[in-house]
């Protein structure tokens, strides 16, 4: 039993007391997380809660923009992303992400999905078809574009890009994605086909979700994180936020009373 | 008076402000064409131009605008692009980055006369080639590189911050990213930006009167080794080109149809600039098109 709930809790990123200033405003105060292996946290709370700020501290995307700083531990995979000596190729490479508007290239939908792996240095043309094929399936887009591979992304529906760009990010075989609000753009029936795939997927890749509709975090997540003002208030199960949260300001988000 | 009024009125002046300027567009367009078509024939293209009897053709002239062009586009765009490339990915905002920005727009309204006599003391003085090619070219440069530093610029601002996002997430380096996604995304707009500059290059005169000077030597067509002083391609020999042919003949032309001569390059000039801009519109879509679509 011991041994069950060890390996059950498994970490992949440990985050201690992490503070993130934009200039001098401070973004997130002092949060401690944790997100576990085959798992997918959920992470909700009203705009500007500092929710999509926190999403990309994990894969440093956050440095893009000027004036960031930060202190405190991101640790993933035995390094301290915060301390500036992380190599960024191989950290994206291991932590995929999606965005809120699908953002496939304008090229061909085998070019966005053959882009990472090539330009990380793959050049056999059987093994990009390989890669193309595996991910497209993966994502159950192959049965639907396999006959027209090479034609523009920019042609598929907006369901469809979300998807290929979720392929796009696994064909770096991640260990983790991260979804910044990723069918916050889409159809209820697009909504639908994204989150069963992140059931899916979540048995090979650990995924940390951001969205702003909470039935969705209900639905797909086994973890929730609600923030509130640049704090991490609550973060439990998901069925004890829905069904008995410690905080009241957590029972107010999740009941609809505010935000 | 009430707001339906006003608002008819106001459509009325637009389209009155519009019908005057496709007039007079349309009018000093299709003025220069119609005096200077019946001029046209391969023999005024192709032949050299005659300092007094008549008869004589743009030929030389001709050759000379391309062949400057084509320096100075070889110049530029390289130039142009990294500085782009720099001003839209690199450089941080602040008071550097900001004096840079005033001297590009500083040098891109600067007058060409003003850069004519830079290039003189420059380009024809100071490395003592004399009126040349070359010089003229460099001098057009000058010219020209804000222009293709403000078009690289801005083209590679206007692809989608959302492209560039995905290509850094998934782990690609910044210069990768410029150049597999940005680049190709900007592509139709630099190469429609540089096509609509060749065209005011094509037609400059003022920059090159001293600097390339008035005169074209004899040149041999069949002579293609460019350091031998009769052959064409020789960049140190001193170049007349159309626009600047133009100006001479009319200041100071002695042939007695100085006013056929010079309507024939006029409507050269403006067909070969009407020629540059629809080249700029049709190949930026074809191309737009085939980047986006399939490989």
């Amino acid at each position: 039993m011991g041994q069950a709930v060890l390996t059950e809790e498994k970490t992949v990123f440990d985050i201690k007391n992490l503070n993130l200033w934009y200039g001098k405003n401070l973004a997130l105060k002092d949060i401690d997380f944790a997100i576990y292996n085959n798992e997918i946290t959920a992470i909700i709370g009203p705009s500007g809660c500092g929710k999509s700020t926190f999403i990309k501290t994990l894969n440093l995307m956050i440095q893009n923009i000027p004036g960031v700083r930060m202190s405190g531990e991101i640790n993933y995979d035995h390094q301290n992303l915060i301390n500036g000596k992380v190599d960024l190729v191989d950290l994206r490479k291991k932590v995929g992400m999606v965005f809120q508007k699908a953002n496939p290239f304008p090229k061909s939908i085998y070019e966005n999905v053959a882009y990472g792996p090539k330009i990380h240095g793959l050049k056999k043309k059987g093994k990009l078809d390989e890669i193309v094929e595996r991910s497209l399936r993966d994502v159950f887009l192959w049965d639907e574009v396999k006959d027209r591979l090479n034609t523009s992304a920019l042609g598929l529906s907006g369901g469809q890009q979300q998807r290929l760009c979720i392929a796009r990010a696994i064909a770096t075989k991640p260990d983790v994605i991260l979804m910044d609000e990723p069918t916050s753009a889409l159809d209820p029936i697009s909504t639908i086909k994204i989150e069963e795939l992140a059931l899916q997927l979540k048995k090979d890749y650990s995924i940390v979700m951001v969205t702003h509709n909470m039935q969705q975090a209900a639905r797909v997540s086994d973890r929730t994180a609600f923030f509130l003002m640049g704090e991490l208030i609550e973060y439990a199960h998901t069925s004890k936020i829905f069904s008995a949260p410690s905080d009241k300001r957590t029972e107010d988000y999740v009941t609809g009373r505010f935000g | 008076m009430n707001s339906k009024v006003t608002d008819r009125i106001a459509t009325s002046i637009f389209y009155l402000i519009a019908a005057t300027i496709v007039t007079v567009l349309v009018g000093l367009l299709g003025y220069i064409i119609f005096h200077g078509f019946s001029k046209l024939n391969l023999e005024f293209l192709t032949s050299p131009s005659s300092s007094f009897r008549a008869g004589g053709g743009i030929g030389n002239q001709l050759f000379n605008s391309f062949y400057i062009l084509f320096l100075t586009m070889v110049f530029t765009v390289p130039l142009g692009l990294g500085g782009g490339i720099y001003m839209a990915e690199y450089a941080r905002p602040g008071r550097l980055t900001n004096a840079i920005r005033t001297c590009i727009e500083v040098l891109a309204s600067l007058p060409s006369i003003v850069i004519g006599m830079f290039g003189l003391l420059m380009f024809v003085n100071l490395t003592g080639w004399g009126y040349s090619i070359l010089g003229g070219a460099l001098a057009l440069t000058v010219f020209n590189l804000p222009v293709m530093v403000r078009v690289c610029e801005d083209a590679l601002r206007t692809v989608q911050r959302d492209q560039k996002e995905a290509s850094l997430a998934l782990g690609i380096t910044h210069w990768h990213t410029i150049k597999t996604v940005l680049l190709p995304a900007a592509f139709p707009s630099i190469l429609t930006g540089a096509i609509l500059a060749s065209g005011r290059v094509f037609g400059e005169a003022a920059a090159l009167l001293f600097t390339a000077g008035l005169t074209t030597p004899t040149l041999d067509f069949s002579n293609w080794n460019p350091f031998d002083s009769t052959s064409p391609l020789n960049v140190f020999r001193p170049a007349e080109t159309l626009a600047v042919h133009i100006w001479a003949v009319n200041t100071q032309g002695l042939i007695p149809d100085v006013r056929e001569v010079a309507d024939g390059s006029s409507a050269v000039l403006i067909i070969s600039v009407l020629i540059f801009n629809l080249l700029a519109r049709w190949i930026g879509s074809a191309v737009h098109k085939k980047i986006t679509a399939s490989k």
